[in-house]
């Protein structure tokens, strides 16, 4: 057996390619008129592409943007 | 919950040894190769059914009778067959980098685009009362594949399921705002009370999940599933809210859908970057299954909608 532990990555920041940020745990995001908007789940997505409809949370819009429009 | 009414000769069977309360089911086990649609489809969603709540009729004892649990694995073998003939996996693609597009990519007729602009209320009222069925056991049948994984697919996959229960809080769970949607619908919110409605489509897509949930030999098709199902919510939930709002319903049922699209965003990152990623850094051999189980959630869910707009008199709309 060996003597180090084993320790997984967890980041609470994950970036997803082509679509949202996840955030892990409670945050407040303020946007940019300045409005604060808490989070309210274990995980939530942030939208990166702009066009959310429930931004500033994923709606899963980027998924019909053409790849040129969507978040690297 | 009650026993349902048989749709043929092997649920004819099936429901009248288990009101019987005999535990000798020789005949049902002679009637189980030959059973095929709907009989077969109810007679498998029953006895998975013994794994969930039960039936107040039937002992709980025979949830594990050698029996029961043989004609489920002849009704079992029968469905996966069927599903992996009309699977093909896909060649050259990475299951973690390219099931969006893929899932994306593929054309079906679409129910929620239906109900955004042009269902009418009974429409409506007729899905919830089929979609009732999985929804009132939302997450459930996913449950069972967690003790099955390793470490890290696990974690990821509670993770998503903690959200999907309410992270602890009832009134936030997903089965249950589905069922105070009905509630509010003028619906009855149990999930019995439309099982003779709901045809092949429906408890197929039932038993296929309850089949992949139950057996660790298919944990990879689960999961796959599970990528699909959460990976087609998020825009279809949107399109629901606004068709409800459209018609009128009330509050408690479009917030359900309203709560699916940002859920579903979640999880659908989850599904394929966190718990799919880690299943198959521990388990590579199970890709072909990750697709197989995302197939079969586009194919059936295809098969249910074709089946209700054809019954509507609609002509198919493709997502």
């Amino acid at each position: 057996m060996s003597a180090a532990g084993t320790h997984f990555e967890h980041p609470d920041v994950v970036v997803c390619p082509g679509g949202p940020m996840l955030l892990r745990g409670k945050h407040t995001i303020e946007d940019a008129d300045g409005v604060p908007h808490e989070t309210t789940r274990p995980v939530t997505a942030v939208c990166r592409c702009d066009r959310s409809a429930s931004f500033p949370w994923c709606d899963g819009t980027h998924r019909v943007l053409p790849a040129k429009l969507r978040p690297t | 919950m009650h026993l349902p009414h048989p749709r043929g000769p092997l649920t004819e069977e099936l429901l009248g040894a288990l009101r019987s309360g005999i535990d000798d089911f020789y005949a049902v086990l002679a009637a189980a190769p030959t059973a095929t649609g709907e009989d077969a489809a109810l007679a498998l969603w029953v006895l998975h059914e013994l794994h969930y709540r039960g039936f107040g009729e039937v002992p709980e004892q025979l949830e594990w009778d050698p029996q029961l649990i043989r004609v489920r694995r002849v009704l079992e073998h029968d469905l996966e067959n069927r599903l992996r003939d009309r699977f093909t996996a896909p060649e050259g693609l990475s299951f973690v980098e390219d099931v969006f597009d893929w899932i994306d990519g593929h054309e079906g007729p679409s129910l929620a685009r239906h109900v955004h602009r042009d269902a009418d209320r009974e429409q409506v009222l007729e899905l919830f009362r089929l979609r009732s069925l999985y929804h009132l056991k939302e997450a459930d049948p996913t449950a069972w594949v967690v003790p099955r994984l390793g470490v890290r697919a696990k974690a990821a996959l509670m993770e998503l399921q903690y959200d999907e229960y309410g992270a602890g809080d009832p009134n936030r769970l997903h089965h249950h705002l589905f069922a105070e949607g009905m509630r509010a619908s003028g619906l009855e919110p149990a999930y019995d009370a439309y099982l003779h409605l709901v045809p092949l489509e429906v408890l197929e897509q039932n038993n296929a999940l309850s089949m992949f949930g139950l057996h660790r030999r298919l944990r990879g098709a689960a999961l796959g599933h599970l990528a699909a199902f959460e990976a087609t919510s998020s825009l279809p939930s949107r399109r629901m809210a606004q068709g409800l709002e459209r018609l009128g319903f009330p509050a408690e049922m479009v917030d359900y859908y309203a709560e699916h699209v940002e859920a579903d965003a979640v999880h659908e990152q989850l599904a394929v970057r966190t718990i799919c990623a880690a299943l198959l850094e521990e388990e590579p051999e199970l890709e072909e299954d990750l697709w197989f189980g995302a197939f079969t959630c586009l194919d059936l869910e295809d098969r249910f909608a074709r089946t209700m707009l054809a019954r509507w008199g609609v002509e198919e709309e493709v997502a």
